[in-house]
């Protein structure tokens, strides 16, 4: 296994294994068949939500047979916003689901509550966000059944997913999510975010996908300490429509979660509203007709 | 009528031109890469935040300065806002040469048109000539332009791709910082802003770009051009000064620079002019 070196924006990794000469003794079960010099290519794009290619194009391009690792997402959520403000942490994340171009789901809740303290927000694959709820799901348990009036908190939990996400990622089985982790324990808040690969790190606001580059900028701009409940949500709400506009897979239909020592609060979609009517965009040509 | 009299100053000759693709270079390219050059080759790009926005009486347009190569800045302070026409000026980002280059052509076939029809240049005629010289190069000529200008029609505001397609647009960014500042343009913008809030918001655009975006940096550059009239600031803002600068400056006093050898070679040849040498030959 010869990995080649890596550039530094996407993860290429070029991976052949030759068999002529190995052991017989090695067991056929992981390797599709001797003597053959299978080259996989994988990449995996730190900026994991910009992978244009649909599911069907994917698969003709795959000639692996059987692979067990994950290579592409195929059902992915956009892009998840969260900020600390004044009594917790307040999270924002719309409701769709993209298969490859088509905006296949709309209906897909991508912040859900984890124990009592916190909040995780993911965007990217959903079955491995799935997947990642059921991790947390039993681990929750099992703090629970020591009965011992300690819960985990934010902290706790994102250190676990961090582990989770690094230790996968070794084995090249990511799982293709960003994870967006906020709660409240003790008055004290907590904001943090993992990548795929097992980046984390923890921040007063925090954008993952898109939100990366159209987000980010603004929250550098208007985030203040201790923003008040209705300044964050306009805040959130500014982001989230100019990712409205600008970005192809968001879907206007929109789910603001809060969590405070009080507990945590998912509020029902809504749908923002949006400016069509500059008069530029109504009649472009003017002036130079059959133009464009 | 004016396309026949009007010869494009690019061909010498007087064949008209040929529309579509251009392949001129190619066989350039093939003798190019025979003598051994690589391609893609790195060139001088210019990683950029370049935006433009209508305002109530006219245009304004921003850039940064930084220009890059590869992950060094070439330039610290570049100007990427090129002049077209006393009332067109445009912006590029892409590869600085493929820029200052179109700009420049198109600007000195727009000042020909001019002598020409005895008239002010129009955004649209220089929107077409950028646009079929750049498709003619099948996006090559790697130019992202935002354009604008206020003419008899009115202000207009074009963004214009390597490729050659273009937009007539409200507000836009191009560059690799275009996404900060189209972040602030889409929540900041509003129709019928004023000479000083448009000037505002194209300089807060720009810097979201050199503070969120690595390939942007240095200062900002703005350009307003109202009807008649145009003002160009350049260096309107800079907010990324020189931390630390010496205040007694530097000085080289005789002496600190040790003196390893010295060799004194006269300028001035000793010459020795002897009576009754040979003669010259014939």
């Amino acid at each position: 296994m010869r990995p080649d070196p890596v550039c530094s924006k996407t993860l290429l990794l070029r991976v052949g294994f030759l068999r002529r000469g190995e052991s017989p003794n090695i067991s056929s079960t992981e390797f599709p068949a001797k003597h053959h010099r299978v080259v996989c290519y994988y990449r995996m794009n730190l900026k994991m939500d910009s992978i244009d290619s649909s599911p069907a194009n994917q698969a003709l391009a795959s000639h692996v047979s059987g692979s067990e690792r994950t290579l592409y997402p195929y059902v992915t959520g956009t892009s998840v916003i969260g900020i600390k403000y004044k009594d917790g942490i307040l999270m924002a994340a719309d409701m769709g689901g993209s298969y490859g171009s088509t905006l296949r789901y709309k209906n897909v809740g991508r912040i859900k509550p984890i124990g009592k303290h916190s909040l995780l927000g993911a965007s990217g694959e959903i079955s491995d966000f799935q997947e990642i709820l059921r991790y947390l799901d039993e681990l929750v348990l099992n703090d629970n059944m020591w009965d011992d009036g300690n819960s985990l908190g934010p902290k706790e939990v994102h250190n676990y997913l961090t582990r989770v996400m690094y230790n996968r990622r070794n084995k090249f089985n990511p799982l293709w999510n960003s994870l967006v982790l906020g709660g409240v324990k003790k008055g004290q808040k907590y904001l943090g975010m993992v990548s795929m690969i097992g980046v984390h790190f923890e921040d007063n606001h925090i954008a993952t996908g898109f939100g990366n580059h159209l987000a980010r900028p603004i929250l550098r701009d208007e985030w203040h300490e201790n923003i008040s409940f209705e300044d964050g949500v306009k805040l959130l709400e500014k982001c989230m429509r100019v990712l409205l506009y600008r970005d192809r897979s968001a879907v206007n239909k929109l789910q603001i979660a809060k969590i405070t020592e009080a507990g945590v609060f998912i509020s029902q979609p809504y749908a923002l509203k949006t400016f069509w009517g500059f008069s530029a965009f109504e009649n472009p040509t003017k002036g130079a007709e059959g133009s464009w | 009528m004016v396309q026949s009299n009007f010869k494009m100053s690019k061909e010498a000759t007087d064949v008209p031109p040929r529309g579509g693709f251009s392949f001129d270079l190619c066989r350039r390219n093939e003798m190019l890469m025979q003598k051994g050059m690589k391609f893609p080759c790195s060139f001088r790009k210019t990683g950029t935040t370049i935006v433009g926005l209508v305002f109530q009486d006219g245009v304004v347009l921003g850039a940064d300065t930084r220009a890059t190569e590869g992950p060094i800045v070439a330039d610290k302070n570049c100007e990427k806002i090129h002049y077209m026409a006393p009332n067109i000026y445009c912006c590029g980002a892409g590869t600085a040469a493929d820029t200052e280059a179109v700009t420049d052509m198109v600007s000195s076939q727009l000042q020909l048109h001019r002598y020409h029809t005895g008239r002010e240049s129009r955004v649209i005629t220089a929107l077409s000539l950028l646009k079929t010289h750049l498709f003619g190069y099948r996006g090559y000529v790697s130019a992202a332009l935002v354009l604008g200008g206020v003419d008899v029609t009115g202000p207009h505001l074009h963004t214009i791709y390597p490729h050659g397609s273009t937009d007539t647009l409200p507000f836009a960014t191009m560059g690799s910082g275009s996404l900060a500042a189209m972040a602030v343009f889409e929540s900041k913008y509003k129709e019928g802003m004023t000479r000083d809030e448009g000037v505002q918001l194209v300089c807060e655009a720009i810097c979201s770009g050199i503070f969120n975006d690595l390939g942007s940096g240095s200062n900002v550059d703005v350009c307003v051009i109202t009807k008649g009239h145009k003002e160009y600031l350049r260096n309107i803002q800079q907010p990324n000064p020189r931390t630390y600068v010496s205040s007694k400056g530097f000085s080289f006093v005789k002496g600190q620079t040790e003196v390893l050898t010295t060799k004194i070679t006269p300028l001035k040849e000793k010459v020795e002019v002897i009576e009754g040498g040979d003669a010259m030959e014939e």
